[in-house]
């Protein structure tokens, strides 16, 4: 089986598979004033101080989540009371479904925020938090967070980055272009899955969503997963051959291109290794079944828990409406080697002859 | 055989996923999303599948096959829901399982099907295929209180050859399921489907009012001389023949006629039965030509025997004996157990 669907989950890396057995293997709740709860939160705070200097944060700026979905419904919680809510239309899910109230920032045919748009809604909503993300999960587009960090401060608006696809991947210092918070997810970087991060600005306050027991300095309830952020610990900051990845990701494109796809969100800054292709006239459900049959995993828009594929809001958002119900993601994890490419463009190739072959018979 | 089976979720369609894969075939499940299922049973946040789908995962799980979920809504409404709206409103009364099958199981999962290069597509239908001299042949289920060739005479001949119906030799439901209690498939007591998928609560007046507003404006009820005898609350709640919903004064009598144009609906004396039925988009599954056979006019319909004459892409029906021929369902043909074509009554 060769995986290619990085953004839906990156494979675990050695590293963070040691560290989370050995806190499984942990005696202790981190609230237990004992000595097997010492033990245990040793383990949290020095996770906490780890994730901390990868984000160029200070670790009492860290509140560990169950991952992004709710580090990202946090931030709109507690930044964006009594604020109007400004999002991307090529937003995840988890802010979409956090902010329905809010007014959409349009993007560009290439995918990156349009910032006169952005600059005309902050003139009439200045007291707004807005939420834009670092990397597209479905195109990898970035949408240039500098520029937007700096129109937010000049209106006075607060600006929440979702950085789950770009940290490990394409890292900035998002605190220092103007971010008032971010959020990251551990498996989306080679951690397991349940855990991630709100990282705030030095000494930003925010209320909880949930208090329960009074965790994470009361910003947080609930019994952190150990396990899970002590993974994440041990797999932010580490090496990602990004030169390496973005060379056979071009590979892929070029190929797929050959055979007839297009790829939509290309020629403009984006993660080495995400590419979104369409192959105009193939459902995406087909293309995939038919790729996953053939042993590669890749993925298309946002899968509802059914499996059930929506048409991508995202390709829709920059036009391509016609094309996204028949574009596929092909995003390569870290571990990605040139077999696995090779084995995917033989598949791709065999699979567009046949659709492509059958489609037009039937026209 | 790569086979490709429309699995709903129940325990039919799971049993045929399970004797393909018994077979030694590579099978691929495949459950169209047909409507949003949250929306449709008016649960704000519910998902947009329902248990269907994900006992259809189950079942493929169970059965170590791989499972596909395909978003079919916006094919389903165009195709089979809004047309049901659409029929309702012309005065006829018609049969949404029909349209659902020609349009999404046999039509784009078994393009998909092509798609994907597999080499037949599998259903749950009872229903017998045969290998006949001059192709494929469709024959009544064994089980015939089961039988639905009357729902599937839209098939195709070219479709027919693709298709794979491993019930129709089923001696009764109850040995299907003990095929799937067998099978260790958590459906296997599972309740039967009802009659029209989409409509899961309340009656099938919600669905068209939705989509067709005017088939459900109130209107006059009338004798065939024109006198008027009560009024009526859509033209969608009437069907021909029927004696429900008539005022008293038209007590006895039954629906002779429905005008769409007027919202009127024409009551009579009983015997609105007539042996020239005028049929359209015929479908053939043996060579067409003028020949005698049984019809079925109704899903659950005794036999008429009569003359079938093609006329372009419909025919003429004339019946030895006068029957109810609503518009809107269909005539589907039979020679003993063989399906030899049908069409949608005009």
């Amino acid at each position: 089986m060769i995986y290619l669907d990085a953004n839906a989950t990156e494979p675990l890396r050695p590293e963070a598979r040691e560290a989370a057995l050995a806190a499984m293997d942990t005696l202790g709740n981190p609230s237990s004033i004992h000595a097997p709860g010492r033990a245990a939160r040793k383990i949290l705070e020095e996770a906490r101080e780890t994730v901390a200097r990868a984000c160029a944060a200070r670790p009492a700026d860290v509140i560990f989540t169950s991952g992004a979905t709710e580090a990202n419904a946090l931030a709109i919680h507690a930044l964006g009371d009594g604020r109007k809510l400004l999002i991307g239309a090529t937003e995840h899910d988890s802010i979409r479904a956090a902010a329905p109230e809010a007014d959409i920032i349009p993007v560009q045919a290439n995918g990156t925020a349009d910032l006169a748009a952005l600059e005309a809604l902050l003139k009439a909503h200045p007291n707004a938090l807005v939420c834009l993300m670092a990397a597209n999960n479905e195109t990898g587009v970035l949408h240039g967070i500098e520029a937007i960090g700096a129109l937010c401060a000049a209106h006075g608006a607060l600006l929440h980055v979702d950085a789950v696809q770009a940290i490990g991947r394409c890292n900035q210092d998002w605190l220092a272009l103007g971010a008032a918070s971010f959020a990251i997810s551990g498996h989306k970087f080679g951690g397991p899955m349940g855990a991630g991060a709100l990282i705030l600005r030095r000494g930003l306050e925010i209320k909880p969503l949930t208090r329960g027991g009074g965790q994470e300095q009361g910003r947080r309830g609930g019994t952190p997963p150990l396990p899970a952020i002590a993974g994440l610990a041990a797999a932010i900051g580490k090496p990602y051959p990004a030169a390496q990845i973005a060379v056979l990701r071009d590979e892929i494109e070029a190929f797929c291109i050959a055979q007839g796809a297009v790829a939509l969100g290309a020629g403009v800054p984006r993660l080495p290794n995400t590419t979104s292709l369409a192959l105009p006239g193939i459902r995406a459900e087909t293309q995939l079944i038919a790729l996953d049959m053939a042993g590669l995993a890749v993925s298309a828009g946002s899968a509802c828990a059914s499996g059930k594929l929506a048409p991508s809001h995202v390709l829709e958002a920059m036009g391509h409406a016609a094309l996204a119900g028949q574009a596929i993601r092909v995003s390569l994890p870290w571990s990605a080697t040139s077999a696995a490419v090779e084995k995917f463009c033989a598949a791709y190739a065999a699979m567009a002859k046949r659709a492509l072959r059958a489609a037009a018979a039937l026209a | 055989m790569k086979i490709v089976v429309a699995m709903s979720g129940g325990v039919n369609s799971s049993v045929v996923a399970g004797l393909m894969a018994r077979e030694g075939h590579e099978v691929i499940g495949v459950t169209l999303q047909l409507y949003d299922h949250g929306a449709a049973v008016g649960r704000k946040g519910a998902c947009c599948a329902g248990q269907d789908i994900h006992d259809a995962k189950r079942v493929a799980d169970r059965l170590g096959i791989a499972h596909y979920v395909v978003d079919s809504e916006a094919r389903f409404k165009q195709s089979v829901i809004s047309a049901f709206a659409d029929s309702y409103a012309h005065g006829q009364t018609p049969v949404p399982c029909i349209a659902c099958n020609q349009h999404l199981k046999f039509g784009d999962l078994l393009e998909m099907a092509r798609d994907l290069g597999a080499d037949a597509l599998a259903t749950g239908h009872y229903v017998q295929r045969f290998e006949g001299p001059n192709g494929a042949e469709m024959h009544k289920a064994v089980d015939e209180s089961r039988d639905q060739s009357w729902f599937l005479f839209a098939t195709t001949r070219a479709q027919l050859e693709y298709c794979r119906f491993p019930l129709g030799g089923f001696a009764s439901k109850a040995e299907v399921r003990a095929v799937a209690v067998e099978m260790g498939l958590a459906v296997a007591e599972k309740a039967d489907s009802q009659d029209i998928c989409f409509v899961p609560a309340g009656t099938y007046a919600d669905v068209v009012e939705k989509y067709r507003p005017d088939a459900l404006a109130p209107g006059e009820i009338v004798s065939e001389d024109g006198a008027v005898l009560g009024a009526h609350q859509g033209i969608a709640r009437y069907t021909l023949g029927q004696a429900k919903r008539l005022p008293n004064e038209a007590a006895h009598m039954v629906v002779k006629r429905i005008e769409p144009g007027t919202r009127r609906i024409i009551v009579g004396p009983r015997g609105v039965q007539s042996t020239t039925v005028k049929l359209r988009d015929v479908n053939w599954l043996v060579e067409p030509g003028e020949m005698r056979a049984d019809v079925k006019l109704r899903a659950r319909d005794t036999l008429h025997k009569g003359l079938i004459m093609p006329q372009g892409s419909g025919a003429t029906l004339l019946l030895d004996e006068p029957a109810l021929a609503a518009p809107g369902q269909a005539a589907v043909f039979y020679d003993g157990s063989r399906i030899l074509g049908g069409g949608f009554i005009v």
